[in-house]
């Protein structure tokens, strides 16, 4: 009733290709982007908006990015941790050296780094597929990480081996270290989280996007009409790599403001593949609702109990999240094995015919 | 783009829960616990943890709170996990921040500076950031009564003892076993300077996080080596493991030495009478054989409300009696400057930083040989007196033996204002004068 297509004409090719081909659809998207850029900030408290809203936004940026290698291109990988791992290493490198370079350029050059480490280590997918796969991308994982942990090169020779993330500004604002303000953090990530979707989306809908489609597929007939698996391949793994390298410098400059290895280790690799299964394969959105659904529910699960009041022992709270998270895990996997992303879908569809379905 | 509705959600959900949390009645010490009773380090914390609350209980059952004012903490579990510490100290700082010890070297790197910003002092008892003993550049952060820095020399101080002088360290070999990462890391390089200086070499045995209990493989090359002490720089479920291990290749346990997170109850009892003449550095004293436990028995165990009973008197649990003494003497102080009412996290940081808990003192708490005395200063927060105990596991019970090791305070404190001034630089802090 309310949400339908009914006197949506669209007049030009321009207008039948938009992302967001169906009016009402637009105008919500837009919607909730201006909810969080404005009203969010202002109403939101720190804890909101720091400890809540800006990691899931940047796990979000990392789940796009293993999903352009999972979910579209059907690369599967678990050096997820280890490309974001470069991308924070990196990113502290390139801004101490650097130290009157924008942030920006700075996030961007950290992505660039990780995008080569992801094509070196995308050249055995050219031979390999499917679980062996995911072994040789294991090994990027304990690689990287061994290589970042021994090399004292990669923290400026410091004695700890966890360095501390610079305070750095975009446009006067300081957006990392522990002195910024959790509003300015949350703004620098939710812009840069809103170009980057923006930009995977198109991605996904261009020639490109179509190419790991078909690779993902079959990649025999994907060949044979004349796609080049070579560069196919390889572009998943370094656009894929530059995302999860950019959600790596997030995180360390943004969020925990340390170069933390343990951040990054094999567990984050799995939080984000799990995210990326449970959220949806091949969805821009299933990324968002998987890293929500993953990073906020065990809170949520934690705090709910003090919420009405109840008095349980932190443990007990604990065992329980961990038992109806492992639940619930199993239980969307049996309902809707292709993730959130198409309960929405299939919310949306019924939504279409409400009240009169036939 | 559509996952905003879900985190709005659950935004709102969270957000609720904030604000439904029960306000405190005015005139509590607010304190926040970021334990871990679940996952690999349960073992370990369980016991800390308990230490922390039952003093706590005891001070607000024998002397009705601080000088009066009642002690209120609340708990968040982290499950040793950074990016769950860090949630949870946002979630408690604005209503229970006073003082954070996270008993965790990864939380408390990434607290640091948060805390630093908030004004709220952490108190990283013997781990956490080593630099962090220059009071000058870290303001907020106390790690006494030692830091890692200064337990490595004393550990070499003690082998050196036990061989007869520090002239016979030359040309000694020692194993090093240490947990891959930052916490186990962190004494490699004295290592290293010591090595130098007194002509002796090391072999390093990483011990990963993902594999702790697989150390197969580490202790067959030990086994070919032969060095002539092993040291370790283990927690969770590495140490029960590597002290197996050691036995199984009957390596002579009295030679091997374990840093004060490798030597707890939990972590010789699997091996038993097999770990008999295992060795470890402690900063305090084991079992319960002093004044306070008489205290915590009446007014904390008799009344059930001991949090958990059966790791009373373990050293962990000690740990964290101790832990939470130094914080209650240091509210005590601040309070005797700022008067007794609940103090906030900069008034506590006062109180750490003008703490001299003296033999005297000790002797009042009941905790004489439970805890050295010690002194902090403003540029100095690692305390006026770093080095170890050294116990020793007869199969069923630690026993402290021998007198205190003094750090080489000559070696580390050099080297922590270096580290120091590199951290001020990088952030751009100028050093507060402490003169």
């Amino acid at each position: 009733m309310f949400y339908r297509e009914a006197g949506d004409f669209k007049t030009t090719y321009k207008a039948d290709q938009a992302i967001f081909p169906i009016a009402l659809d637009r105008w919500f998207v837009v919607t909730v982007v201006l909810v969080f850029l404005v009203v969010v900030p202002l109403l939101a408290s720190n804890y909101m908006l720091e400890s809540i809203l800006t990691p899931v936004l940047i796990l979000s940026i990392a789940a796009i990015g293993l999903n352009i290698l999972t979910g579209y291109a059907g690369q599967l990988s678990l050096g997820t941790g280890g490309f974001m791992a470069t991308g924070a290493y990196m990113a502290y490198k390139i801004s101490t050296a650097f130290p009157g370079l924008n942030i920006v350029f700075v996030l961007i050059a950290a992505g660039l780094c990780a995008a080569l480490v992801g094509i070196a280590f995308g050249v055995p997918s050219l031979r390999i597929k499917g679980f062996y796969l995911a072994v040789t991308t294991l090994a990027a994982q304990f690689f990287l990480l061994w290589l970042f942990t021994r090399v004292p090169w990669f923290v400026n020779n410091s004695i700890s081996g966890v360095p501390t993330a610079p305070p750095r500004k975009v446009f006067g604002f300081l957006v990392s270290s522990a002195d910024s303000d959790p509003i300015d953090r949350y703004l620098f990530v939710f812009i840069i989280t809103v170009v980057l979707a923006l930009v995977a989306k198109n991605l996904a809908r261009s020639r490109i996007g179509r190419m790991w489609m078909a690779i993902r597929d079959m990649d025999i007939a994907a060949e044979i009409i004349g796609i080049r698996p070579l560069t196919s391949k390889l572009t998943a793994f370094a656009i894929s790599s530059f995302y999860c390298g950019i959600a790596g410098a997030l995180w360390s400059f943004a969020y925990i403001n340390t170069v933390e290895p343990t951040a990054f280790d094999i567990n984050r690799s799995f939080e984000i593949l799990f995210m990326v299964i449970i959220g949806g394969l091949g969805s821009i959105l299933g990324s968002f609702l998987g890293a929500a659904f993953i990073f906020l529910f065990p809170i949520l699960l934690n705090v709910m109990p003090g919420w009405f009041g109840l008095e349980i022992s932190v443990t007990l709270v604990t065992q329980v999240e961990l038992m109806v998270f492992g639940g619930m895990m199993i239980f969307f996997l049996i309902v809707e094995p292709h993730g959130l992303a198409r309960l929405w879908s299939i919310g949306k569809e019924k939504l279409r015919l409400w009240p009169f379905p036939h | 783009m559509k996952k905003f509705v879900t985190s709005a959600l659950a935004a709102t959900l969270v957000a609720g829960s904030v604000l439904a949390t029960p306000v405190m009645a005015a005139g509590t010490q607010n304190i926040p616990l970021l334990v871990y009773r679940t996952g690999p380090y349960a073992a370990n914390g369980i016991a800390i943890f308990a230490g922390m609350i039952d003093y706590f209980k005891l001070v607000n059952n024998r002397d009705g709170g601080i000088n009066g004012v009642k002690i209120k903490y609340t708990e968040c579990e982290t499950g040793y996990k950074t990016d769950r510490g860090v949630e949870c100290y946002d979630r408690t700082k604005d209503e229970y921040g006073s003082i954070y010890s996270p008993v965790s070297t990864g939380i408390t790197y990434a607290i640091i500076d948060k805390a630093t910003h908030d004004k709220i002092p952490v108190f990283s008892m013997g781990y956490g950031r080593t630099s962090a003993a220059d009071g000058r550049v870290f303001p907020y952060i106390f790690n006494f009564p030692s830091t890692y820095w200064s337990q490595a020399t004393a550990i070499i101080r003690y082998i050196a003892k036990d061989l007869g002088g520090m002239d016979k360290l030359k040309g000694k070999n020692f194993a090093f076993i240490y947990l891959d990462h930052p916490y186990g890391k962190e004494p490699i390089p004295f290592l290293d300077i010591m090595a130098k200086k007194f002509g002796f070499t090391y072999d390093k045995y990483p011990v990963p996080t993902t594999s702790m209990t697989e150390q197969k493989s580490i202790w067959l090359q030990i086994r070919r080596t032969k060095p002539d002490y092993a040291i370790m720089w283990g927690w969770g479920a590495m140490n029960p493991t590597a002290i197996k291990e050691a036995a199984s290749i009957h390596f002579p346990m009295d030679h091997f030495i374990g840093n004060w997170w490798s030597g707890s109850e939990v972590d010789v009892k699997a091996a038993g009478m097999l770990a008999k003449g295992y060795k470890s550095a402690a900063m305090h004293g084991t079992g319960k054989n002093y004044p306070v436990y008489t205290d915590l028995k009446k007014y904390v165990y008799d009344t059930k409300q001991a949090d958990n009973l059966a790791s009373a008197g373990d050293v962990l649990y000690n740990r964290g009696l101790v832990n939470s003494a130094y914080v209650v003497e240091a509210i005590r102080t601040a309070m005797k400057k700022f008067g007794n009412k609940p103090m906030t996290g900069e008034q506590i940081r006062w109180g750490m930083e003008n703490l001299d808990v003296t033999a005297a003192r000790i002797k009042e708490l009941g905790m004489t040989g439970l805890t050295p005395p010690v002194k902090v200063s403003c540029a100095n927060h690692e305390g006026n007196n770093p080095g170890i105990f050294v116990q020793q596991w007869d199969g069923t019970k630690w026993h402290m033996i021998g007198d205190f090791i003094p750090a080489m305070s000559d070696i580390v404190r050099p080297i922590v204002e270096q580290e120091a001034a590199k951290y001020a630089k990088e952030k751009g802090i100028t050093p507060r004068s402490c003169s």
